[in-house]
């Protein structure tokens, strides 16, 4: 994969854009509090298969964007993100080599991990909110996570 | 099996290590966070940010935007004519209430020259449209199409033709973030119009639905009063109808009444709200005691109101502390 060539970070940030826009778009009411974690998931993604490209600062600018479109403070989905991808990078080397059900599990927990920090902080600045379904975007990202490799894989090996 | 696809260079040896990069994000985020939340020092920051990120909101709302203005372009024309017709019905009513408006205004002010009274009729008015965009999923936020470059502020009031709808919560460039009347972290002074008593209403974090309870369970209020917008926050300018009591439930075990109010602004269905400029500011102890500090960053939060002992007590007391800052921008009208 031509990571670190012009055509990798064209495709990193479209990718982006994209997640972004998913991020902000209106869904129904009754699946709008499943809403799964794109951005989140193209962050752990690009990290495993593009690390010299998505780096810290890659993730901490994606965390970043989401708090200036959603968030009720800066840096909070920030650091969120920051620390996913510090400890996607930690593991890298064995994420990769991980069977597909193993790797879900592990993006399971660094999303369950994300939620709770975003919970945290909610919880210091303000009332949070405590409704159970806030949990729900972490079901519903593992889900899609084998969906999202499949595709970017295939997308990346056509275009290689 | 699907794997990822490899990158097979190491990427050990290049830059700073690992924890290095993270621990010095992780301080700036924090740095951040603090610097956001306590002083919002970070604002001019924000609004440049954000304007970077506002084609998305653009994008996103483009699909609403180009079928309002295709329906509008090919309305027919029988449409048109019963859509026009009804319009100069509504107007001509209007028109009607309106005639002694003028006549009332000047007696207004007159009355209120002699009683030094600082509230004034003739607010300046923008409308802004509410963009179809996701701002939280959990508050009940809303973004509209209006912001700092329109002389918009934090904390400015929000209407539809109906009621008060809320408050500029965070001002971005090109947009900003509306916080609903019925957000949880929101709390609006209202009086009962029939007789003044003065109380809170809060946000339930549903729509139909906001709670008061600071009223008393002797406190004279009924099923259907008007509640409108005190003024005492010195967010809200005094007299705009905020919402109609709905229930009422008196325990005599209990020292307060259970009351709930539904929202007269049509916070699920607008698509049009009115940007308010108050011609005077209010002189309430709000607008005077208004440091700019953390707790007022956000709108009028719940926190301050703490254990009132008479609904009208309560409103005197916690008024001081809990306002938005009054703006900067007061505009010539």
């Amino acid at each position: 994969m031509v990571s670190d060539g012009r055509i990798g970070s064209l495709r990193v940030t479209i990718s982006v854009a994209l997640a972004l826009i998913f991020a902000i778009v209106q869904l129904p009411d009754a699946i709008e509090p499943a809403r799964p974690e794109l951005l989140l998931l193209l962050v752990i993604y690009w990290s495993l298969s593009a690390p010299r490209l998505a780096g810290l600062t890659f993730a901490w600018l994606c965390g970043l964007a989401v708090d200036l479109l959603a968030g009720p403070i800066l840096g909070q989905h920030a650091i969120a993100f920051l620390l996913v991808a510090f400890l996607t990078h930690k593991f890298q080397l064995r994420m990769r080599i991980f069977p597909i059900w193993h790797q879900t599990l592990t993006v399971f927990m660094l999303l369950a991990l994300y939620e709770f920090l975003v919970f945290w902080i909610d919880g210091i600045i303000g009332p949070a909110i405590t409704s159970w379904m806030r949990w729900l975007p972490v079901f519903t990202s593992a889900l899609l996570w084998p969906v999202l490799v499949a595709v970017l894989d295939t997308l990346n090996r056509r275009r290689r | 099996m699907v794997t990822l696809s490899s990158d097979t260079r190491p990427i050990i040896g290049r830059g700073p290590p690992l924890g290095a990069r993270f621990f010095f994000l992780a301080v700036l985020s924090i740095t951040v966070m603090v610097m956001d939340h306590r002083g919002g020092y970070l604002d001019t920051a924000r609004l440049w940010m954000s304007a970077v990120l506002h084609p998305l909101n653009v994008i996103v709302d483009a699909p609403h935007s180009l079928w309002d203005w295709l329906t509008g372009s090919f309305a027919d024309r029988a449409r048109l004519r019963e859509e026009n017709a009804e319009l100069s019905e509504a107007l001509r009513i209007a028109r009607t209430k309106l005639l002694q408006h003028e006549s009332l205004v000047e007696e207004n002010r007159r009355l209120r020259e002699l009683r030094k009274a600082s509230q004034g009729i003739g607010d300046r008015t923008l409308i802004a449209e509410i963009l179809h965009v996701t701002v939280d999923t959990f508050r009940h936020r809303v973004r509209i199409n209006k912001g700092a470059d329109d002389a918009v502020y934090e904390s400015q009031p929000v209407l539809d033709t109906f009621g008060v709808v809320g408050q500029v919560a965070r001002l971005d460039k090109f947009t900003s973030q509306v916080i609903l009347i019925s957000d949880a972290e929101h709390a609006t002074p209202v009086q009962v119009n029939r007789n003044g008593i003065r109380t809170i209403a809060m946000g339930t974090g549903s729509l139909a639905t906001l709670s008061l309870p600071f009223m008393t369970a002797e406190s004279d209020i009924r099923v259907g009063d008007l509640l409108v917008s005190s003024g005492l926050d010195g967010i809200f300018p005094a007299g705009y109808p905020v919402a109609t009591v709905t229930k009422v439930e008196r325990s005599s075990a209990d020292t307060f009444a259970t009351v709930e109010a539904k929202p007269l602004a049509q916070l699920d269905r607008d698509r049009e709200v009115l940007l308010l400029w108050p011609s005077t500011p209010a002189d309430s102890p709000a607008a005077q005691s208004n440091a700019p500090n953390a707790a007022d960053k956000a709108p009028a939060e719940k926190s301050p109101v703490n254990n009132p002992s008479t609904e009208s007590s309560s409103v005197e007391s916690s008024v001081p502390t809990q306002t938005g800052r009054r703006s900067d921008a007061e505009l010539p009208n």
